[in-house]
C-alpha cells in the first residue's frame, strides 16, 4: 500500500486530511472468546471508510469499542493525535462521536424533534436551577440549538413528522431520524451501523445520498458497517474487511475486491 | 368549533415551543388561575378546604414529583410515603428549632433535605433497574418511617411519639396551627402548587427533561450520546424528592396539623401517589393534577352521592367506596392505559375537527 501519511485525493477529487482516529492492535475478549484479534487501521479527516465482513466477523463489536461502549482487551485507541484514555460512553460522544445502531435505538416516547434534541445535549450547559426557572442561558441556549435541529430536519426532509412521536413512524423514516440524531450533535466522526439494513432499494438510494451529502457538505467523517456490497463499494473510499476477528483487507474498494483473502471469505474456503 | 390552531402561525421557535400554543388553551388556562387565585379564597369555607381543596393541591405536589422521577425518568419508587415523612419532620424541626424563620423556607428547606435523603436512597438506581428498584425505593419507605417512630429526636421527645405543628403566619396571617382560616391554608398550598408546576414544566422541557426521558426510554443509546446516567438518574431523584418534601412539610404544617409517623406516611400513602400518576398519565404535567383530582375527588363525591344523597348508612357507604374507586380504576386502565392525559390529549383531537369531522 502506497504512504499517505500526508492524507490523500480521491478518485472524485475530495481532498482527505490525516488520521482522525488510529486504532492499534486492538484486540477484545469475552471470556475465552476473541471478538476482535490484534486489528489496526485507521480513519482519516473526511473519507468515508467502510468496515465489513461475514456475519459475527466482529464489525460491530468493533465500533463499540470506537464508541466506548466496549473496553478492548488490549491494544490503544488514538482520536485527533492523542491516546485516548479509558472512557465511558457519554465521554466518547462528548468528544465529538456520534453513532447510529444496527437496531434503531430512538426514545419511542418521544417525538422527532425531542430525539433529535438529544443529540444536542452535549452542547447544552445551562445548570438545573437556570433551567428550573427558565431564566438566563436556558431558553436562549434551547432556542439556538433548536434552530441548529431544525437545519437537520430541513436537511434530511422529514419537517412534516416533527412533531410526531416515534413510535408510530415505519422503518425507514425511524433510520433517519437516528441519523438526524447522530448529525445534530455535529460529530467529527459519525459511525453508522448497517444504516441500510431492511430497507427497499429506493429507501436505500435515498440513505446513501443523505450519506454522501453529509460528508460533502458538513465535511464529516464516517465509518461504517454495510453488508450491501454494491453499497459499499460505491459508497466509501476504503475499506477494512474482517472475518473471525481478524483484518483480511484493508484497502480501496478496487484493491479489496480483488484481494484474495476477502474473495475467500465471502465465497467460502475450507478452514483449517 | 372554536378549539382550533388553523389559522395561528408561528414565526418564532420561541412561539412553537410554549406550554399553551394554541390561543384557546392559552385563555383555558389564563381563566383557571384568575379563579383558582381570585374567586376561590373569597368562597371556600372550612368543609371544602379539608376535604378537597387542600389535598387535592398537595397531593398534586407530589404526583408531580414521582411523575418527575417514574413518568419522565423512568425510576420506579415505592418510597414516596417515606419521602413524605423526611419532608414533614425537616419541616417540624425546623419549625420547632427556628421560629423565627418564615414557615416559607421551612417548607423549601425540609424539601431541600428530603431531595438529599432521596438521592442517597437513589444511588442503587445505578445498578438496578424496574422492579429491583422497587423493591429497593420499598426498603427506604419502610426504614424512613421506622426512623421516625424509633429516634425520640426527631419528634422532639414528645409523649405521645405525635408531631404537633405550631402556629406560624405568613405576613401576620396564621397559615398553620389550630386557628388558621380556610382560604389561607388553600392560598399557601395553592402559591406552592402553581410555582412547582411551573417548575416542573420548565424542567421537563429542555435538556434536564430530555436527559431524564432519554435515560427512561433507553438508557444505553441514552449514554452514547452523551447522557451521563449518573447524574440524569440523580438530579431526577433529587428533584423529585424536592417536591415530596414540599408536599409532606405541607400535608404535616398546614393540611394535618398532627402527624403519626406510620398513621400519615406508611406505605399506603406511597401505593396512593403512585395510583395518582398511573391513572392522571405517565410522563405528563397534566396527569398530576388530573390523577390527583380523580383520587381526592372520587371518594368525596361518592360519599356525598351515597350518603348525602341516597341516604345509606355510612359505614356501608365507606365499603361500597373502597370497592366502587378499585373497580374504577381497573375498569379505566383498561380503557386507556396511558391514563386521564391521554384521554384529553385525544378529546383534544377531536375537537379541532368537531363538528367537521371530513
Amino acid at each position: 500500500m502506497k504512504d499517505m501519511s500526508e492524507g490523500y485525493v480521491t478518485a472524485d477529487g475530495r481532498k482527505i486530511g490525516g488520521v482522525l482516529m488510529e486504532m492499534k492492535n486492538i484486540t477484545l475478549r469475552f471470556g475465552g472468546v476473541v471478538a476482535i484479534k490484534d486489528i489496526s487501521f485507521d480513519i482519516r479527516e473526511g473519507e468515508i471508510r467502510a468496515i465489513i465482513g461475514p456475519n459475527g466477523a466482529g464489525k460491530s463489536s468493533m465500533l463499540n469499542v470506537i464508541s466506548g461502549f466496549y473496553i478492548p482487551s488490549e491494544g490503544e485507541v488514538f482520536y485527533k493525535g492523542s491516546k485516548r484514555p479509558q472512557m465511558r460512553p457519554y465521554q466518547v460522544a462528548q468528544q465529538g462521536i456520534a453513532r447510529t445502531f444496527q437496531n434503531i435505538a430512538l426514545f419511542e416516547g418521544m417525538t422527532v424533534l425531542d430525539n433529535i434534541m438529544t443529540g444536542r445535549l452535549t452542547n447544552m450547559k445551562s445548570n438545573l436551577f437556570q433551567q428550573a426557572l427558565w431564566y438566563g442561558k436556558a431558553n436562549e441556549e434551547e432556542m439556538a440549538n433548536r434552530e441548529k435541529v431544525e437545519r437537520v430536519i430541513d436537511f434530511l426532509e422529514i419537517q412534516s413528522i416533527r412533531k410526531t412521536p416515534v413510535g408510530r413512524l415505519p422503518y425507514g423514516l425511524k433510520k433517519r431520524v437516528e441519523l438526524a440524531r447522530a448529525l445534530a450533535a455535529e460529530p467529527s466522526l459519525l459511525l453508522l451501523d448497517e444504516p441500510m439494513a431492511g430497507m427497499n432499494v429506493e429507501e436505500k438510494e435515498d440513505m446513501s445520498r443523505f450519506i454522501l451529502d453529509v460528508n460533502d457538505e458538513f465535511g464529516t467523517t464516517i465509518a461504517l458497517i454495510e453488508h450491501d456490497m454494491g453499497v459499499v463499494m460505491d459508497l466509501s473510499d476504503r475499506v477494512v474487511v474482517m472475518d473471525y476477528g481478524k483484518k483480511i483487507g484493508d484497502g480501496t474498494p478496487d484493491e479489496v475486491r480483488n484481494n484474495q483473502d476477502v474473495i475467500d471469505a465471502y465465497l467460502g474456503v475450507a478452514h483449517d | 368549533m372554536i378549539y382550533r390552531e388553523a389559522g395561528e402561525y408561528k414565526t418564532s421557535y420561541d412561539a412553537d415551543s410554549r406550554t399553551f400554543p394554541i390561543k384557546f388553551d392559552r385563555m383555558g388556562y389564563y381563566t383557571a388561575m384568575a379563579v383558582a387565585f381570585l374567586v376561590v379564597p373569597f368562597i371556600i369555607n372550612d368543609y371544602w378546604a379539608s376535604a378537597v381543596a387542600v389535598p387535592f393541591l398537595i397531593y398534586v405536589i407530589a404526583a408531580l414529583g414521582l411523575n418527575i422521577l417514574t413518568g419522565f425518568a423512568g425510576q420506579v419508587s415505592l418510597g414516596t410515603g417515606g419521602f413524605m415523612a423526611v419532608g414533614a419532620y425537616a419541616c417540624y424541626k425546623l419549625m420547632t428549632g427556628f421560629p423565627e424563620v418564615s414557615i416559607f423556607f421551612h417548607v423549601l428547606i425540609a424539601g431541600g433535605v428530603t431531595a438529599i435523603v432521596g438521592v442517597l436512597f437513589g444511588l442503587p438506581s445505578l445498578r438496578i433497574k424496574g422492579f429491583y428498584l422497587a423493591v429497593a425505593t420499598l426498603a427506604a419507605q419502610f426504614f424512613l418511617v421506622w426512623l421516625f417512630n424509633k429516634v425520640p429526636w426527631f419528634y422532639n421527645h414528645s409523649a405521645s411519639g405525635q408531631i404537633n405543628a405550631p402556629e406560624r403566619t405568613v405576613f401576620g396571617i396564621a397559615v398553620t396551627g389550630p386557628n388558621t382560616d380556610a382560604w389561607a391554608k388553600y392560598l399557601f398550598c395553592l402559591i406552592f402548587v402553581v410555582v412547582l408546576a411551573w417548575i416542573a414544566r420548565n424542567l421537563t422541557r429542555g435538556s434536564v427533561g430530555r436527559k431524564w426521558m432519554a435515560i427512561r426510554d433507553m438508557d444505553i443509546a441514552a449514554e452514547i450520546i452523551g447522557v451521563n446516567p449518573l447524574m440524569a438518574k440523580l438530579t431526577a431523584f433529587a428533584v423529585s424528592s424536592f417536591f415530596v418534601g414540599v408536599a409532606g412539610a405541607l400535608f404535616f404544617s398546614v393540611y394535618l396539623g398532627a402527624v403519626e409517623v406510620g398513621e400519615a406516611f406508611g406505605i399506603q400513602k406511597s401505593f396512593l401517589v403512585l395510583f395518582m400518576i398511573i391513572i392522571g398519565g405517565l410522563g405528563s404535567i397534566f396527569g398530576a393534577f388530573a390523577g390527583a383530582a380523580f383520587m381526592v375527588l372520587l371518594p368525596v363525591l361518592l360519599k356525598n352521592i351515597l350518603v348525602g344523597g341516597l341516604g345509606w348508612p355510612t359505614d356501608l357507604a365507606a365499603h361500597l367506596e373502597f370497592m366502587i374507586v378499585g373497580g374504577l380504576i381497573v375498569a379505566f386502565l383498561i380503557v386507556e392505559p396511558h391514563g386521564l392525559a391521554q384521554l384529553w390529549r385525544l378529546a383534544k383531537e377531536k375537537l379541532r375537527l368537531w363538528p367537521f369531522p371530513h
